[in-house]
């Protein structure tokens, strides 16, 4: 049997490389996809405690349905965005995306 | 060791070792395919917990659905980073100093939980366990209304990832 | 259907018309006002039946018509969401269907539906008028407001969210509609966003409400981590966890638990009625367009407020013993009175039809806050549905008034404030339904005798205040009852007695039926309100009506309220009403064009009446232009301008010359190009590196973020452990 660490860790890795790539990387895209790598982590997190702490009940499970669903949406609508500044800016680069300074 | 945790053991190497590559990675394009490699390693992971449901899910949502997205959308915005050999920003020291502090921060918090030697429960056998998820996403004194509002924010998300992408003005 | 999945239903025809509208039908006028019209109509209908069949309820109080659902899974046991009509609910929810649905109506004509597009109309400005005609006979008439239909969507979601608050059976979802209706004042009363004026005035009753609202999240706060449940039943209607709150001590100003969060929650109402010192929007509130006015203070906002003091009373009087008042009762009765007579000042001095009906709903809803604090539960509620009535009618009648005088504007051409009294006269004549529906509800406002529902509520709120031996309160009442009979005829004598003192008064019209049909209906609950509460002791009347109103809405209270019986309450409020009517008409009877008012002559103590004792001035002189300086000088200018910019900037200027230094005494001769990028690169780095600190780019954040948090988390654990 693998013991309920072992997940941990495993998500903790997951979870801190998806936060370096949206900390460190340029690209907007890049970013977006370490934020999946985080919601990831988060999932394997939710469900390992599901399977060790509270199965067989289902509770746990919709919280995992709930996640991969806004992930869903934050995804497109994270995509469009980029979309959007990049048609207008000709850039994805997180860097040049600060219209918002004041 | 059993094999399972050997098992275990392989996919979380590959795992993070993909992750890593989706940071590291010089194009967008082979991040994106580390990424679909990545994300099938959770799915595996998702197995390993007998969370059978999800793991399909996974595939499905994310390496054939969300995956594709970022492939199109790397591809449509692939000429702008080009002449920009630096892929991470100046400040990545600082994000690595954040990132690491906080991994090492989540495992000494671990090293002191004595929670972990509680075992895996025991699951019904068969389709019961998915069947129980699926009354409880659709049971009134469930999780009915979460659920509702999950698919309303994907129809509002979809409406809204229309109208910001699409160009209006033509 | 079941009266309660009809409880269910009552909010959601509004919303389901703001959805419409907005997604679907707001290029067409007349689709959009008629679903708007249908929301209201069925949520009319709906209300009136739960309304009914929870009168025909007898034990209504102890088992309120109630059903919730499990929402949120907290520890041990579900937070459930549901809806209660009780007999405070169902009184509350008589009156604001009646006066909603009104208002919707009104809205149609208000607005000139039918008429044609104006000239130079553009959204965000109220409309200037049309020509129509041939270049001979050409002539301006009323044109239709540019944004109609989005008027009829925001209104609808005030609706949607003023039911839901009313049938809410906890705090979360009172607090959630208390909230949508914050964000629809905002966007009404800013609806003209192109005056500045309407703009800030849409700001400012945003914010002034929002720090009521902020006190009422903490006492929300604090009553779940007390009780475990915000239902209004299980917490409020249970007298075990009332007692247990009274005799825990909250350790702030020796208040009790219930106390502190009793006061904590009347902030909320403090700010959301406009109560002393969160008053200011209110009077700015008339930017809006009229029934959004009548909306705000007379069917929805300012009633939410109040009906929250009603819900939270137990709270507020846990653990009184006799008539003694708890000290929460006693601040809310203190703000109450002093409200009271304070707004009543201001109003005496004002010269805008509807800044006068402004100061006096403030004053009104002291009123009520007085009567709560005194323990006079039932008269405060009897006030609010009365007074929702009469001030709905005063506000509507007022902007039918506007309205007519603005014709009359547009005929002659003249350059006058089409809102300005000392502008009219004489309107008797012109607009006779206006006018007899005005005077019904000015009566009704002033509290003239037997016949109008004004007075009967007044005399039991002074009748509450005297009975309990509380002087000052009956006293500052009475003399508030006086000013508001004063002002009331002030204004009436002002506006229709009298000769027209201006062109466009001779030539303002009556206006159509859409606008005064919804005022002769309102005349009617001004005026016959009143009889469902008359007291069973009242001399000769008493009696002869049962006093449905006491026992329905009374049985709400676990003791039994009970009064001193003397004349001299009914004796005060005979002679404040009509000697405050008869001064009025005494004094205003004959004012000329162009004359003084004739309250000047008190010299200073007017001028502190019209400039409102200089609050506002110094609101803005304590808390704005302070908080302007803190962001436009300290902030900005000293530490993000001068400050950081200058370490940063001056790190790289230190670089850079040390770079220039090195580069052209050390580098060139010494090493001659041998060190290219040597120290002062190096330093200049360091400084362009610490740039991005003041960068705007969100990724920087988010790692000082982390950091933050991280550093926090270990000193937390560090310390903690």
């Amino acid at each position: 049997m693998i013991p309920l660490s072992w997940y941990l860790i495993f998500a903790a890795c997951l979870f801190c490389i998806g936060l370096f790539g949206v900390l460190a990387r340029k690209n907007a895209v890049t970013i977006l996809m370490g934020i999946e790598l985080m919601l990831n982590a988060v999932n394997i997190n939710l469900l390992a405690f599901w399977r060790y702490l509270w199965a067989p009940k289902a509770d746990g499970q919709v919280f995992v349905a709930i996640v991969i669903v806004a992930a869903a949406a934050e995804a497109a609508v994270g995509l469009a965005l980029i979309i959007s500044a990049y048609r207008r800016r000709q850039t994805v680069n997180a860097n040049e995306m600060d219209m918002l300074k004041g | 060791m059993t094999g399972l945790q050997v098992v275990f053991l392989l996919i979380g190497a590959v795992t993070l070792a993909s992750a890593v590559m989706v940071v590291a990675a010089k194009r967008v394009m082979h991040a994106a395919l580390w990424l679909i490699l990545a994300l099938v390693g959770v799915a595996a992971a998702y197995a390993t917990l007998e969370a059978s449901f999800f793991a399909v899910m996974q595939v499905a949502v994310y390496v054939g659905a969300i995956a594709i997205l970022i492939i199109f959308a790397a591809m449509l915005t692939r000429r702008s980073m080009e002449d920009d050999p630096a892929r991470l920003n100046k400040g990545w020291p600082a994000a690595l100093l954040a990132a690491g502090g906080l991994l090492a921060g989540l495992v000494y918090l671990f090293s002191r939980w004595t929670g972990f030697s509680s075992p895996a429960r025991a699951l019904p056998e068969g389709g019961e366990n998915i069947a129980a998820l699926g009354l409880a996403l659709t049971a009134p004194e469930g999780f009915l209304v979460p659920f509702e509002v999950a698919s309303l924010l994907l129809v509002a998300a979809m409406i809204g990832a229309i109208y910001v992408a699409g160009d209006l003005r033509k | 259907m079941t009266t309660e999945s009809l409880i269910w239903l009552l909010p959601l025809p509004p919303l389901a018309a703001f959805l419409l509208i907005v997604l679907f039908t707001n290029r067409s006028k007349a689709l959009s006002h008629s679903l708007a019209l249908a929301g209201a109509g069925t949520a009319w209908l709906g209300s009136m039946i739960v309304f009914f069949r929870a009168v025909g309820q007898h034990d209504l109080a102890e088992n309120p018509i109630h059903i919730s659902f499990n929402w949120l899974p907290m520890v041990d046991e579900w937070f459930k969401m549901g809806v209660m009509i009780d007999p405070a609910g169902a009184v509350t929810l008589f009156f604001v269907a009646w006066t909603v649905l009104m208002i919707f109506i009104y809205s149609v004509g208000y607005h000139n539906f039918g008429q044609p597009k104006g000239d130079h109309d553009r959204p965000g400005l109220p409309p200037h008028g049309a020509t129509v005609g041939d270049k001979k006979h050409a002539h301006k008439v009323p044109s239709v407001e540019p944004m109609y239909s989005r008027f009829f969507a925001l209104i609808s979601l005030f609706a949607f969210a003023m039911f839901l608050l009313v049938v809410s059976d906890n705090l979360l979802l009172f607090y959630i509609a208390w909230e949508i209706m914050g964000f629809c004042s905002y966007a009404l009363i800013g609806f003209w966003y192109g005056k500045e004026s309407a703009r800030n005035a849409g700001v400012k009753a945003f914010l002034t409400t929002r720090v009521g609202d902020v006190f009422m999240l903490l006492g929300i706060v604090g009553l779940y981590s007390a009780t475990g449940s915000l239902n209004f039943h299980e917490v409020l209607g249970n007298p075990d966890t009332l007692a247990k709150l009274a005799a825990a001590d909250s350790g702030v100003l020796g208040l009790s638990l219930a106390g502190l969060l009793g006061i904590l929650l009347f902030i909320g109402t403090v700010g959301k009625s406009a109560q002393f010192p969160l008053h200011v929007w209110l009077p700015d509130a008339m930017e809006g367009p009229t029934p959004v006015s009548a909306m705000i203070h007379a069917a929805a906002m300012v009633s939410a407020g109040v009906f929250l003091a009603v819900r939270t009373f137990p709270l507020v009087s846990a653990g009184r013993v006799g008539e003694e008042l708890t000290s929460a009762m006693m601040v809310m009765a203190f703000i109450g009175a002093f409200t009271a007579l304070f707004a009543s000042t201001i109003a005496l001095a004002q010269n805008d039809i509807k800044r006068v009906l402004a100061y006096s709903t403030i004053a009104q809803l002291g009123y009520m806050i007085a009567a709560l604090g005194v323990g006079a539960y039932v008269a405060a509620v009897f006030h609010l549905v009365t007074h929702a009535f009469f001030k709905a009618l005063l506000f509507l009648g007022s902007g039918s008034v506007i309205h007519g005088m603005e014709h009359g504007v547009l005929h002659t051409g003249e350059k006058i404030d089409p809102q300005d009294m000392y502008n009219m006269g004489g309107l008797k004549d012109k607009m006779p339904v206006t006018f007899w529906t005005f005077v019904a509800g000015g009566l009704a406002l002033s509290g003239f005798p037997l016949v109008t529902a004004g007075f009967w509520s007044k005399d039991e709120i002074l009748t509450g205040a005297f009975g309990g031996h509380h002087w000052w309160v009956f006293g500052t009442l009475a003399v508030s009852a006086l000013l508001t009979a004063f002002y009331t005829m002030r204004q009436i004598t002002l506006t229709f007695l009298g000769k027209p003192r201006t062109k466009s008064a001779e030539h303002a019209s009556e206006n159509k039926t859409v606008m005064v049909g919804p005022l002769v209906v309102l005349a009617v609950f001004a005026v016959g309100a009143g009889w469902a509460g008359i007291p069973e002791k009242f001399p000769l009347l008493g009696g002869l009506i049962p006093n449905w109103f006491g026992e329905f809405v009374g049985s709400m209270l676990h003791e039994e309220a009970h009064h001193a019986e003397s004349i001299v309450p009914l004796l005060t409020s005979l002679v404040v009403s009509l000697g405050g009517l008869y001064l009025g008409y005494m004094v205003y009877r004959d004012v000329k064009q162009g004359s003084p008012d004739p309250l000047a002559r008190m010299g200073f103590l007017y001028k502190v009446f019209k400039y409102k004792y200089g609050i506002d001035e110094l609101y803005h002189d304590v808390f704005i232009r302070p908080a302007v300086w803190i962001s436009e000088v300290f902030t900005y200018r000293w530490i993000d301008k001068g400050l950081l910019d200058g370490i940063i900037e001056g790190i790289g200027k230190v670089a850079l010359t040390l770079g220039r230094l090195v580069r052209n005494y050390i580098d060139i001769p010494l090493w001659n190009e041998g060190m290219t990028d040597g120290v002062g690169g190096g330093v200049r780095r360091t400084g362009d590196a610490l740039r991005p600190v003041q960068s705007g780019r969100v990724q920087m954040y988010m790692v000082l973020a982390v950091l933050l948090v991280l550093v926090a988390s270990v000193l937390f654990l560090f310390f903690a452990a």
